[in-house]
């Protein structure tokens, strides 16, 4: 927030700065002094605004209208048209998803209609290195409403009361954990907050960081006023550049204000906050190898009991939660636990930040209440999937997390009813699969991330692993029979029930809940030996359907082989030995000319 | 002291006491692999599980690391615990198949076929060499580097120690190199011997020359596995 009429932003965050938008930033400050516009024009770093498919993004306040896909020389042009002629460009609008008039405010935007931002409220709409817009935001008032009103008991009740659960996967009561470590034996006590973030695909923590780094900052000094802690880590991965920045400056400021420290506030609380990078092994995330990794140690998850807070970093009580949740601590002080519990279903409150990726239309951060069916954040935010394709399923969780097919899309969004589906909340990954996507290869893909990122520790986590991935691949090769099904589900068995930590405990998710619903695709692979959804190379085998084709030499100049022959306006034909199997051919026939014609044949009751 | 239920039985024990020292002290037999009174408990080979019943709750955990808690409700023997040993025995047999140890276990728990392919690594990465070495040598000749596919046990920087002593500690724990099972032509006959559990009683009659490590004789205790003729 400038002091000028009007500001515009630009988003700073990763896809919009890969997609030059620090230039952008620069060619607006340079044309608004061309034209004599700097006084009154304020231009403004931001952090992601959310909607990273159409970057670089820029929104003008306070008219509350978001740009998209600016470049660097359309600038003057820009400046003239909308600040000096008052014309607002359609064309770089963002117009509401339905294909309707183009409404020019970001509320109209069916990617924002849907969403509630309490999280990311202040996305997009302050300086994250000014920890004054963030104090002009209301920000550090919960704080200094904690320290004069609240007895770190009282703190307690309110956050148990507002049902907040923790973000980063397991979604355990926030309040009652902090009541358990307040109640831990011992003085010296710590708090953690996990910035490790370590699934693939997943930006939600960093973007929470890099956005608004003083909201997890006020949360955990309330969070360790609560516990008793007076001292505090962010264990954060050395991958978040920009977000290790963001936090550190962030430190640094809240220090100089008497946010940190000895006294904070005049008060007799003295607390302090260090950063801890990790080295980015998916692992560390899991709480009690991300302590062994902070006093220096492999890191490595323990058996638990002793819990954390019971026994944490030094043997000592220490309290741990992920980004988000820290980032919702300020929210539910300032407006009240009963604000907070009001949103969301019985048992899951507030809202989740979702990475929403894959074969969706409109791909970015999303905020959403709990209780939105899965439906509606795919097809009503997401806007669908491209092209004339069909949705097929859903990935939620992480890498650990379950696949749902369409029947499953209606419920609500909520920790218990996702685990019951065979899925998990995890920390917020969505990623979308149309019907080009082998439900085998993708519990292949994760099964081997999963494997090559297991701590190795327990022999049912790592062979588990290990050799799930290899039936997946002699499935995916056409070398499995029947009876492998049934050694798949004992391994998966095996790994989900006999591991130790968090991580072998769902590891099986991807094999089970692709099993459970996507069963026919598994037999079709072993059975029939076909991959229906064209993925698996060995099993499959295009073939020209002479009805179809036209003869219009399309696909003959896409083979990379020239396995493909025949003269203009004739049905082509596919030489069987030449194919690679790249599905060049299949992609481009206009026609639906080109397909397997063996897999679409079989019937599966 | 801490009192809880094991099988069924009230049982109670010292604050500190695993679940698995519980079991041996009141007897019932719980297989474990990479716990060795001597060294500090890992829980990596999973064999040592247990579940504990809570309501319709259940859960599984390893018993040489969980510590006994008051009002536990632990069964060392379920039938998804039986279940789940014997898959972990049956992928160790795939995997380190002249471990006479990993065929002692296959023979007592039952493990008559391998689904998966059969290997023939020489680790099992049980990691009681390391700890071996460390707490009982002093020695911090090798250790366990790197995680997933790359996890091996080897010396730092893969060089030639300078703090070995060549003691052999090592191999006198390791549970894959200490004595070779010499029974199966993997190749030929697949991974599984079981010749010990298979032979008749008195086996030395047959055997003269052999040298019978089994403890206690399966052949004798059990006694039930149909008799397959040896090959040897
Ligand atoms: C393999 C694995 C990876 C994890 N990664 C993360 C992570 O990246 N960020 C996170 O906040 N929690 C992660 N967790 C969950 C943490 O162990 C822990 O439950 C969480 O930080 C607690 O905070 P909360 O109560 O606020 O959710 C992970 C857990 C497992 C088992
Ligand atoms: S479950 Fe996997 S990641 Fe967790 S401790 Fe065991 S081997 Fe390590
Ligand atoms: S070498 Fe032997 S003792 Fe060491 S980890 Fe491997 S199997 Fe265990
Ligand atoms: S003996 Fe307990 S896990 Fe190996």
């Amino acid at each position: 927030m400038g002091s000028k009429r009007t500001t515009i932003y630009v988003c700073m965050g990763t896809s919009c700065d890969a997609r030059k938008s620090r230039r952008l930033q620069e060619a607006f400050s340079r044309a608004l002094k061309d034209k004599g516009l700097h006084d009154e024009i304020d231009v403004s770093a931001t952090s992601c605004l959310g909607y990273c498919d159409e970057g670089p993004n820029i929104l003008i306040e306070p008219e509350n209208l978001m740009y998209h896909n600016l470049n660097e020389e359309d600038v003057p042009f820009f400046i003239e048209e909308h600040f000096i002629k008052g014309n607002r460009l359609e064309n770089y609008i963002l117009a509401p998803g339905n294909g309707e008039l183009k409404i020019p405010d970001m509320t109209d935007i069916n990617f924002f209609k849907h969403q509630r931002l309490v999280v990311l409220r202040n996305r997009g709409r302050l300086e994250p290195d000014s920890i004054d817009e963030y104090i002009a935001m209301d920000g550090y008032a919960a704080l200094s409403k904690v320290l004069e009103e609240y007895t770190p008991e009282s703190i307690i009740v309110e956050i148990i009361d507002s049902g907040l659960r923790g973000r980063g996967g397991a979604g355990f009561p926030t309040g009652r954990k902090w009541q358990i470590c307040r109640n831990a034996p011992g003085n010296e006590k710590y708090i953690v907050c996990n910035a490790d973030e370590g699934d693939p695909g997943a930006f939600m923590d960093r973007s929470i960081l890099e956005s608004d780094p003083h909201a997890v900052i006020e949360g955990m000094i309330i969070g360790a006023r609560a516990i008793g802690a007076n001292q505090g880590f962010v264990y954060i991965r050395d991958e978040y550049p920009l977000a290790v920045q963001r936090i550190k400056k962030a430190i640094q400021q809240a220090e100089d204000y008497g946010l940190l420290g000895d006294h904070i506030l005049g008060s007799d609380f003295s607390f302090t906050l260090k950063i801890v990078r990790g080295a980015g092994a998916f692992v560390c995330g899991e709480e009690t190898a991300l302590l062994a990794s902070i006093e220096g140690k492999v890191g490595r998850p323990r058996q638990r009991p002793p819990f954390p807070v019971i026994k944490g970093l030094w043997r000592k009580p220490t309290n741990i939660n992920n980004v988000e949740t820290w980032a919702n601590v300020p929210h539910i002080i300032r407006n009240g636990a009963k604000w907070f519990s009001n949103i969301g279903t019985a048992k899951s409150k507030g809202t989740k930040i979702f990475s929403l990726v894959g074969k969706v239309t409109n791909t970015g951060l999303v905020e959403v209440p709990m209780g939105i069916t899965l439906r509606e954040v795919i097809f009503d935010i997401g806007a669908g999937i491209p092209g004339d394709k069909k949705f097929k399923a859903v990935q939620i969780g992480g890498p650990s997390g379950g696949c749902l097919p369409d029947k499953m899309l209606d419920i609500p969004i909520d920790y218990d009813q996702l685990v019951q589906a065979g899925a998990m909340m995890g920390s917020g990954g969505l990623i979308v699969m149309d019907e080009t996507t082998c439900m085998v290869d993708l519990a292949k893909y994760f099964t081997k991330f999963l494997y090559e990122e297991s701590c190795g520790k327990c022999w049912s986590c790592r062979e588990g692993l290990r050799r799930m991935l290899e039936i997946l691949t002699k499935i995916t090769e056409g070398k499995a029979k029947e009876e492998d099904l049934d050694t798949l589900r004992d391994l998966a068995e095996m790994t989900k029930y006999a591991s130790m930590c968090g991580l072998g405990q769902t590891a099986a998710n991807p094999v089970l809940s692709t099993l459970k619903y996507f069963e026919k695709e598994y037999i079709l692979h072993v059975r029939y030996k076909r991959c229906p959804a064209k993925v698996c190379k060995a099993l499959i085998n295009f073939y020209v359907i002479p009805e179809r084709c036209t003869g219009c030499m399309r696909c003959v100049a896409a083979c990379p082989t020239g396995a493909i022959t025949g003269p203009r306006s004739e049905p082509h034909n596919i030489d069987q030995s030449k194919c690679i199997k790249c599905r060049a051919c299949y992609e481009i026939c206009k026609f639906n000319a080109i397909e397997d014609v063996i897999v679409d044949a079989i019937v599966i009751k | 002291m801490i009192k809880f239920k094991l099988n069924g039985l009230e049982v109670q024990v010292e604050e500190g006491t695993t679940l698995l020292e519980a079991a041996h002290f009141y007897g019932f037999p719980v297989p474990t692999l990479c716990y060795h009174e001597g060294l500090s408990n890992w829980g990596g080979c999973r064999l040592c599980i247990v579940e504990l019943k809570q309501g319709n709750q259940s859960r599984i955990v390893s018993s040489c690391t969980y510590l006994a808690q008051n009002d536990l409700n632990v069964f060392t023997n379920s039938e998804k615990v039986v279940k789940i040993r014997k898959t972990i025995i049956e992928t160790m047999l795939a995997t380190v198949p002249t471990s006479k140890i990993v065929q002692d276990l296959a023979s007592k728990y039952g493990v008559h076929r391998v689904r998966v392919a059969v290997e023939n690594k020489d680790c099992l990465l049980c990691g009681l060499c390391t700890r071996m070495c460390i707490e009982q040598m002093d020695g911090k000749a090798i250790g366990l580097v790197g995680r997933g596919d790359s996890l091996k046990i080897t010396t730092a920087f893969d060089k030639r120690s300078d703090t070995c002593r060549l003691c052999g500690g090592c191999i006198y724990i390791c549970p894959a190199c200490q004595i070779r099972c010499i029974g199966p032509n993997i190749e030929k006959d697949g991974p599984i011997c079981n010749a010990c559990a298979n032979l008749e009683p008195p086996c030395l009659d047959q055997f003269e020359n052999m040298m019978c490590y089994m403890d206690p004789c399966v052949a004798c205790e059990i006694g039930t596995e149909k008799p397959v003729k040896s090959k040897l």
